[in-house]
């Protein structure tokens, strides 16, 4: 979402701020984050939304749930068609094929909102080819990579935080 | 009606009256009473008949000298049971092991008998002195292998430093400074800050483990870091000069070929080891020096 974060941080209405629990990251108003402290720390499971969690290699990886969050401010959108959407939402990468509109001007390996043609955010992506080259790939290539979709709060509910 | 009157004690084995042992009630209560108060008021007139004396002074208590108590009070709780021998003792009963005392008898060689103590022949003086030495000998040497231990395992600073000479650069000097404010008693916990010294806790770690900031503390600094993080992270400007960063560099490669030079032998050897040096050195930090030379050479050669 680019320079947008900081419509994030700055909300005019109140101040929400990032805390790191356990190598996940959440998301949460002041007030949430005074009610948060006052649990200890082993049985606290989950201090408003998660964002992203830190994997062994410190490496960040975005989750689903902070999809209410991200796409309002997105920057990069890709659009997908209605055939291939149920692919993406099982779990699979976006195909030219199935592959709607795209944001003028992504750059290749950018960061993607994954929208459905109804303006239905569906989850993350990575471009895989920028805005020109998709243009001129086969069908069958590879544009956005999978990274995170809303199917997987029925998929993986239980490890969701 | 027997007395013990070591325990204060009066004891009436007769049995009461017929007319106290029946059910009637108050009655019952009166007779008993009534024998209860008799024994007692002999009791008392027994106890009357004590050698007495006052205690402390004149205006002190009237206190009656008991004779020795002669009533065994029974047990309050029951005997100890006799516990089972220990495993040791099984064994000793088995192998017939009695306890008996070694005698403290020391062999002597020459009169081929046992001795007590110390032997005769010999200077005691100078036995002791002489244990003394190995002693302190042995003592030393372990302080001086726990010294190593301790400096092996990191040390600070090295001890020479301690008195500021003219001839000290400012990382030393900082290090040194840093090593007497934890040298109080309190290990520098207390001790008042210098005008322009930063105030930061001593990390025993050496900075190493990773610090996090405190969970609540102060939402609209917190605020106002990360807006300021997220805009230098937006901005197209690289935080790092990497012109000045090279310059820094190459001047850091001079000076330290100039301190390797100076340790070595001068003048001829220095100028021909110099001029064969400064073509060869390619890092990757001089590349930036490269375009500017490229150009002259060409320049020279097209016009010589």
């Amino acid at each position: 979402i680019g320079e947008n974060i900081q419509l994030l941080v700055d909300r005019p209405d109140g101040t929400y701020c990032f805390r790191l629990h356990r190598d996940r990251v959440y998301y949460l108003s002041e007030k949430l984050l005074k009610l948060a402290a006052s649990v200890p720390r082993e049985s606290l499971v989950a201090p408003g939304t998660c964002f992203g969690k830190f994997t062994k290699s410190q490496k960040f990886r975005l989750s689903v749930t902070a999809l209410d969050f991200l796409a309002p401010y997105a920057k990069y959108k890709v659009w997908v068609k209605p055939g291939s959407e149920q692919s993406f939402l099982y779990g699979n990468h976006v195909l030219k094929s199935g592959l709607g509109r795209i944001t003028e001007s992504t750059a290749q390996y950018q960061g993607v909102v994954v929208y459905s043609m109804a303006d239905v955010p569906l989850g993350f992506g990575v471009a895989a080819k920028s805005t020109q080259e998709c243009r001129k790939v086969d069908p069958l290539a590879i544009v956005v990579f999978h990274q995170a979709d809303v199917g997987e709060y029925v998929r993986n509910e239980d490890t969701l935080t | 009606l027997e007395y013990a009157l070591g325990n204060l004690l009066a004891v009436d084995r007769n049995p009461p009256p017929a007319a106290a042992l029946r059910g009637a009630g108050p009655r019952r209560e009166a007779l008993l009473r009534a024998l209860a108060r008799d024994n007692t008021q002999l009791l008392v007139s027994r106890l009357w008949e004590l050698p007495a004396e006052r205690a402390g002074g004149a205006g002190g208590p009237l206190v009656a000298q008991l004779p020795e108590p002669t009533f065994r009070l029974p047990r309050e709780k029951p005997a100890p049971k006799p516990r089972p021998p220990t495993r040791w003792e099984q064994f000793a009963r088995l192998k017939g092991i009695r306890r008996k005392k070694k005698t403290s008898l020391v062999w002597d060689e020459q009169a081929k008998e046992r001795r007590r103590g110390p032997d005769p022949e010999e200077d005691q003086f100078a036995r002791l002195r002489r244990e003394k030495r190995e002693r302190v000998a042995r003592n030393e040497l372990n302080r001086l292998r726990n010294l190593a231990r301790a400096h092996r395992a990191g040390s600070a600073v090295p001890a020479a430093p301690l008195h500021p000479t003219g001839h000290q650069d400012r990382d030393e000097l900082r290090r040194v400074a840093r090593v007497a404010r934890v040298s109080t008693a309190s290990l520098g916990r207390f001790q008042p800050r210098l005008p322009k010294e930063p105030a930061e806790p001593p990390s025993r770690s050496g900075g190493k483990k990773r610090r996090f900031q405190p969970l609540l503390g102060n939402l609209a600094a917190e605020r106002s870091r990360q807006l300021e993080l997220l805009r230098d992270m937006g901005s197209k400007k690289p935080v790092l000069d990497i012109t000045r960063a090279v310059n820094k560099q190459l001047r850091q490669e001079e000076a330290e070929a100039a301190a390797a030079n100076k340790g070595k032998k001068q003048s001829k050897r220095g100028k021909r080891g110099r001029r064969q040096q400064r073509p060869g050195r390619s890092g990757k930090k001089s590349g930036a020096r490269r375009p500017p030379q490229q150009q002259k050479p060409a320049g020279g050669g097209s016009g010589g």
